[in-house]
């Protein structure tokens, strides 16, 4: 054989991946070549492909079961490594764990986002010696993304099992999308669940798509297919800078869909009747900008990205449609992990409150609730963009502290005249002062007494009032809050702070 | 057959449909009251409701079921 040929043969049989079977048992299950992935990512093709002969000379196991390289998304170079499961079910070599850590060595160099096409089996047992406990062992691909985190942006996509150690590599990521079906994410599969402590579990239970997107929350996006999660990958990018020492990319502005109803019409006068929140959403950003994170988790907050005039925002609300937008240990979390995401990547923050406060009782307590919250408080306080909140209607308590409230240095606190600002409710709060009082009436005379308190404490807490004492900036009319929004966002853009000096936090995690 | 639960702890404030009815996905069943909120608790899939599990003035814990639909 002449050089041109070997090198032709050679690249050849790598290109395919494993053995044709392989190929077939994917196509089964809905699941494209790891290289058919990153051609529907890519805007082209891969641009460069690094360590493709990786442990060629064994000739089972083309590119050691991972493809590592750089290509174009939208525009921008991106780093990617996408785990083919032909090849040993994707399994975990020393050369696997090597070209991870050299593309993410090179997404830290040149600051370009790393993406990880996640579908491996995990660590190859019979490697272990080579690929697991050493300085350049698989621990170093977390400790490489854990340093990563915050610099450039971090994108996991599974389409397959992600199993036991290999199940960090979403966890700390920005986002993980998961493929319903086919991903999963667990430290020890339900047969192991079944031998060491007794368990009898399905996968899809116990570490399945739905559940982690719905339930434990360490999945993000739930989508129905590949292309679907790519698609979802690709425009979520769009919102993003390369890295963290830039600004996301303006793009053209678009006038927000338009509706009968106008959100004057839309919001109830009853502070306790319900609402949906993504009604208002889409009434103030460009239209179809709304990208939502999280979406089945903790429900009763929304989070997602969006534009306003051509700008990235993160919009974090609540949701009175569910559980009457009452904040929740899940809730907190969720909302902690958003704000650092933009925080971290120059998007500006906007909080559009309508929430009665923290959850209370024993279930809540127990759950750490207070720890939870401080974790949100504790984000939002430290985020440094532009910052604005708004109050659609009611913030009691620790809720308006929560969804950056006056205390917490937002650019602006604005307010609709729906606005409500307490410690609590008029009920509650008349409950709480008149208890006694109230149990001594007669009982006919009560509902006059309760009524006639409710109103002394609605006037106190009036909103004029409390734009009077300088409390809020601002009472916007409804109609008007797009343009509020888009003028202050503009002005806010040069915005230059530092929260404080020392070397970090103790975070009430 | 589906089960309809309460997604946080509350009073059953109004049942809104009968035993009986056909009610589409996303329908609301019952309005809890909790943290002075009204919360509106819908069926997850359409059919017919076959049964209630609490009744108006009721407490339901988080995770209590408040209907079966068939």
């Amino acid at each position: 054989m002449s050089y041109m040929e070997e090198l032709k043969k050679r690249v050849e049989e790598i290109e395919q991946g494993g053995h044709e079977k392989y190929h077939k048992k994917n196509e089964e299950k809905g699941k494209l070549f790891a290289r058919k992935r990153l051609e529907l990512l890519f805007d082209d093709d891969m641009d460069i492909e690094d360590a493709f002969f990786a442990n060629c000379m064994d000739g089972s196991l083309p590119a050691d079961g991972v493809v590592t390289g750089i290509g174009k998304v939208n525009g921008q170079d991106v780093c990617v490594m996408a785990n083919d499961s032909t090849v040993k079910a994707g399994s975990w070599g020393k050369r696997t764990v090597e070209k991870i850590l050299r593309i993410q060595e090179t997404a830290m160099s040149l600051e370009i986002p790393m993406i990880y096409l996640v579908d491996s089996a995990g660590a190859r047992i019979t490697d272990q010696i080579e690929m697991f406990p050493g300085r350049r062992g698989a621990g170093r691909i977390f400790h490489n993304q854990i340093k990563l985190s915050g610099r450039v942006p971090q994108v996991c996509l599974l389409f397959g099992p992600s199993a036991a150690g290999g199940a960090y590599i979403p966890a700390f990521c920005d986002i993980v999308v998961m493929v319903d079906g086919n991903a999963s994410m667990y430290l020890g599969s339900p047969r192991m669940a079944e031998k060491v402590i007794g368990e009898k579990v399905s996968l899809e239970e116990m570490g399945g798509a739905n559940m982690h997107c719905s339930v434990s929350g360490v999945g993000d996006v739930l989508v129905k297919s590949e292309p679907e999660a790519i698609e979802y990958a690709r425009n979520y990018l769009t919102y993003f800078p390369q890295n963290f020492r830039q600004k996301p990319r303006t793009v053209e502005a678009k006038e927000t869909t338009s509706f009968e109803k106008s959100i004057r019409d839309l919001i109830p006068e009853n502070q306790n009747a319900p609402f949906n929140m993504h009604d208002l959403i889409k009434r103030i950003i460009d239209e179809d900008s709304f990208c939502e994170i999280k979406k089945k988790f903790a429900p009763e907050l929304i989070t997602g990205l969006a534009r306003i005039n051509g700008k990235s925002v993160g919009i974090i609300t609540n949701q009175p449609r569910m559980k009457g937008g009452v904040l929740f240990p899940d809730s907190a979390d969720k909302a902690a992990k958003f704000i650092q995401l933009c925080d971290a990547f120059n998007i500006s923050l906007l909080f559009l409150m309508d929430v009665p406060g923290f959850m209370i009782g024993t279930k809540v307590e127990r759950a750490g609730i207070i720890r939870h919250g401080a974790k949100m408080l504790a984000t939002m306080s430290e985020a440094t963009v532009p910052k604005i909140s708004v109050i659609v209607r009611k913030a009691y308590g620790a809720g308006l502290y929560a969804m950056a409230g006056p205390a917490f240095e937002p650019d602006c606190c604005l307010a609709l005249p729906t606005a409500q600002i307490a410690v609590m409710g008029p009920e509650a709060a008349v409950n709480a002062v008149y208890a006694n009082k109230i149990a001594e009436l007669p009982e006919e005379e009560r509902p006059a007494f309760i009524k006639e308190k409710q109103d002394e404490y609605k006037d106190n807490i009036d909103i004029y009032r409390l734009a009077s004492e300088l409390v809020i900036d601002a009472i916007v009319d409804p109609d008007e809050l797009r343009n509020e929004l888009t003028k202050r966002f503009s002005i806010y853009e040069s915005k230059n702070t530092t929260f404080t000096e020392r070397k970090h936090g103790v975070y009430p995690v | 057959m589906t089960e309809v639960k309460a997604n946080m702890a509350g009073n059953v404030w109004k049942i809104v449909v009968e035993k009986g009815d056909t009610v589409e996905a996303d329908q609301d069943i019952v309005i809890l009251e909790s943290m002075k909120m009204e919360i509106p608790i819908a069926a997850e899939e359409a059919g017919t409701v076959i049964e209630f599990k609490v009744a108006e003035g009721d407490f339901v814990n988080e995770g209590d079921t408040i209907a079966i639909i068939e």
